[in-house]
């Protein structure tokens, strides 16, 4: 058979289920091949599309996600999806057409060398050379994008390869003598992990999206309610454990809940696990939890003491660790009792109590971003997937949302990748069709990616999107009015250029709006009645609103601002 | 500090740019780096000198470890292994003065492999310092052209250390 038809066959093999990609020259040989398979192609607008689309859809169900695209551009057009992949560790594979062998180095027509640019974005990547080799590269980037930490694996494949004939065999197994990730953690190490645990009075559960990886979500809660202690829920966590549980305090980071910042800092002990201390999460470093010991553990040990020193660092997949942990914990408090966490957990309900999120909603005023999230929330009940772009809106949705499953939150997280919601939602939604998915958008990463409502429309992919139109890049502007003494600087986007409603219609999708906060129930009641297509819903919202609480960027996570009250504002607004 | 770290990679397009990157990125300027085959054909081996501190260099060889085609990663200690290099030196030697070069190279257990007109190439072997200290000697003649190999590095004893490897990539579990 050729090349191409073994790289059909393989991806067979591998159990992939979709596609989502766009053909071009070097990649042609690819697509023939396709149309006898089981396999969906899903053509999208733009590779990046394809890219976020395989990361949502990674995301959503746990399994590998699968974009392909041409050599050069295609590629290229690729790369932000990749990096967004690589930063939140999304199984991803990506296959990219390269032109023929014979030409490499050349500087051919569609020619970029994207291994090299690929390289540090990707977990591994190949430049394939024989069609030979094909089943066993295949087989090797789904075994290394799925284990130890996941990420994304790039398979270049020069047209000439595709073309020639091999002769079909499917690999027992991988052979890579340089990669054997550590799934068990260490017994000794687990061992004082205990002990610690038994000798904090203020501990904290940090979680990361490790544990939504691990699929520990069971084994975390119960970690935290054998020993009482509260959990945070990262960016990358959320849902892990519901945040209507006791002892889930939220967000922490630039943007987390007072109660989940404040109580890391005053913690100590710090339970990090699958989490890699981001700067969004510590702010200033040095600062952050001062008073703490640290138990890590992560599946890569490079992670471990990189930011945060460890005091007991423990190498292994966080289910894994917990499963030898738990029944020690457990067995240790049946024998020696556990320390009496009530104070601590007393003094957390004070400062939830205190400092809860917080907005006002003028009845009469514009619309805040806020009360449109937490109506969004409470007509889905958070059975649904939520997905968001980047920025202000992603802040608000991960605050208001009140989660009650992992895989329900779909985002960029490390990149920060604007333009990610509307395909990411696409491959979400593509991966788990029984469940509504709901996009929280900006007005500007919505722009970013708008073009994959034709892929919605047309291969029937009815995600909701409501666009936070706020006409601005919010979050910028935020920063602007914050730290640039209110010179807004390349800020502006408008509210109506585009018209949403037209643009959804133009692509064959339903377009609705709302301007007032008493038409806020209406128009979501008919966004989540629409079953068979696509919705965009522009929400226009208070351009001036704020993400509170806010660490501002280096800024130690006790200077935690949490926002100016609505009549201070009006205060200064009087005096300017 | 200056660390010599010991790298055994598969032998497989872009494994060379695929580590030197890694230190790129990270900030880390090599100061010497040698690729050759060791005993496995499809092994190469890698000898780095980087001139770090301690922590930061930690974090480095675990990224290092974490390369698909990266299969052990060790730092040597300067005591428990053998450094060599391998130098070239054209040095200017009209007639009169060869006798006297070469008798210095001797004592270096040096070779002169090439006599032109008015050079001689030379060729010594060995730790970086004695290098240093045979071409400090040798430039009062006029060096003309100069290459190293960079360090090649192996524990010393009958395997390598093992311990040592561990921490260097393990962290410390």
């Amino acid at each position: 058979m050729t090349g191409a038809q073994a790289l059909i066959k393989s991806l067979e093999m591998e159990g992939v289920e979709v596609i989502f990609g766009i053909p071009g020259g070097a990649i042609l040989p690819a697509y023939d091949p396709l149309l006898d398979s089981p396999i969906r192609h899903i053509l999208v607008r733009h590779e990046q599309g394809a890219a976020h689309a395989a990361d949502g859809y990674a995301q959503a169900t746990g399994r590998v996600g699968v974009c392909m695209a041409t050599s050069g551009p295609g590629a290229t057009n690729l790369m932000t999806g990749i990096a967004s992949a690589f930063m939140d560790s999304v199984p991803v594979v990506a296959i990219t057409g390269q032109v023929p062998t014979t030409s490499v180095g050349n500087d051919a027509f569609q020619e970029a060398d994207v291994t090299g640019v690929s390289m540090p974005i990707t977990k591994h990547n190949y430049l394939v050379t024989s069609a030979q080799d094909i089943p066993a590269v295949v087989m090797e980037a789904f075994h290394i994008a799925s284990t130890g930490r996941p990420g994304p694996v790039l398979v270049d494949l020069p047209k000439d390869v595709l073309q020639s004939q091999m002769t079909w065999y499917w690999p027992d197994s991988v052979d890579l003598p340089g990669y054997r990730p550590v799934y068990k953690g260490n017994a000794r190490q687990i061992r004082e992990a205990v002990k610690l645990m038994l000798s904090s009075r203020r501990p904290v559960i940090y979680a990361g999206g490790g544990c939504i990886k691990s699929g520990a979500s069971e084994e975390v809660r119960r970690l935290a309610e054998l020993l009482g202690a509260p959990v945070v829920t990262t960016l990358m966590a959320r849902g892990l454990i519901p945040d209507d549980h006791p002892l889930c305090l939220g967000m922490p980071g630039m943007h987390g809940t007072y109660a989940a910042v404040t109580s890391m800092q005053r913690s100590d002990l710090l339970i990090a696990l699958g989490t890699r201390f981001d700067d969004r999460v510590t702010g200033k470093l040095s600062a952050f939890a001062p008073g703490a010991k640290v138990i890590h553990v992560d599946i890569d040990p490079a992670e471990i003491g990189k930011n945060r020193a460890a005091d007991v660092p423990i190498v292994g997949d966080v289910k894994t660790v917990l499963k030898d942990l738990l029944p020690l914990l457990d067995r240790e408090i049946q024998a020696r009792g556990k320390p009496d966490l009530r104070p601590w957990l007393a003094q957390i309900r004070e400062w939830q109590a205190r400092y809860p999120l917080r907005y006002e909603q003028d009845p009469s005023g514009p619309i805040k971003p806020q009360f449109f999230i937490e109506k969004l929330f409470q007509a889905t009940k958070g059975d649904a997937i939520y997905v968001a772009g980047v920025g202000q809106h992603q802040m608000w949705a991960s605050q208001y949302i009140r989660f009650k499953r992992p895989r329900s939150w779909v985002n960029s997280g490390g990149l920060g990748a604007m333009g990610f919601g509307l395909p990411a939602a696409m491959g979400a939604k593509v991966g788990r069709p029984d469940e509504m998915v709901i996009l929280i958008d900006g007005d500007g990463s919505f722009q970013m990616t708008a073009q994959e409502l034709a892929t919605c429309r047309l291969e029937g992919i009815p995600v909701k999107a409501f666009i936070i139109n706020n006409g601005h890049l919010g979050m910028v502007r935020q920063w602007q009015e914050l730290f640039y003494e209110e010179r807004y600087s390349a800020v502006h986007l408008t509210f109506d250029c585009p018209d949403y409603v037209k643009l959804a219609e133009a692509y064959g999708c339903v377009g609705l709006r709302c301007e007032t906060p008493d038409e806020v129930e209406g128009v979501i009641e008919k966004a989540l009645n629409i079953e068979d297509l696509p919705v965009v819903v522009d929400v226009r919202v208070d351009p001036w609103e704020k993400v509170f609480p806010m660490v501002p960027a280096g800024a130690s996570n006790d200077d935690i601002i949490l926002g100016p009250s609505r009549r201070e504002r009006e205060g200064k607004e009087e005096a300017a | 500090m200056r660390h010599t770290i010991s790298v055994l990679v598969e032998n497989k397009p872009r494994v060379l740019a695929r580590v030197s990157g890694l230190f790129a990125r990270r900030g880390f300027n090599i100061e010497s780096l040698a690729v050759g085959t060791t005993e496995r054909r499809e092994i190469s081996r890698m000898t780095i000198v980087v001139d770090v501190e301690s922590k930061p260099l930690e974090q480095v060889t675990k990224q290092l470890n974490k390369l698909i085609n990266v299969i052990k990663v060790q730092e040597l200690e300067p005591g428990a292994s053998v450094e060599r290099e391998l130098l070239l030196v054209k040095v200017k030697a009209e007639p009169g003065r060869r006798a006297e070069i070469m008798e210095l190279v001797d004592i270096f257990r040096g070779k002169v492999v090439d006599v032109g007109r008015e050079t001689l190439i030379v060729e010594a072997t060995g730790d970086p310092e004695k290098l240093e200290a045979l071409v400090d000697l040798l430039r009062p003649y006029g060096i003309k052209e100069l290459v190293r190999t960079g360090r090649v590095a192996l524990a010393r004893g009958s395997k390598w250390q093992p311990e040592r490897a561990e921490r260097a990539t393990r962290g410390a579990a």
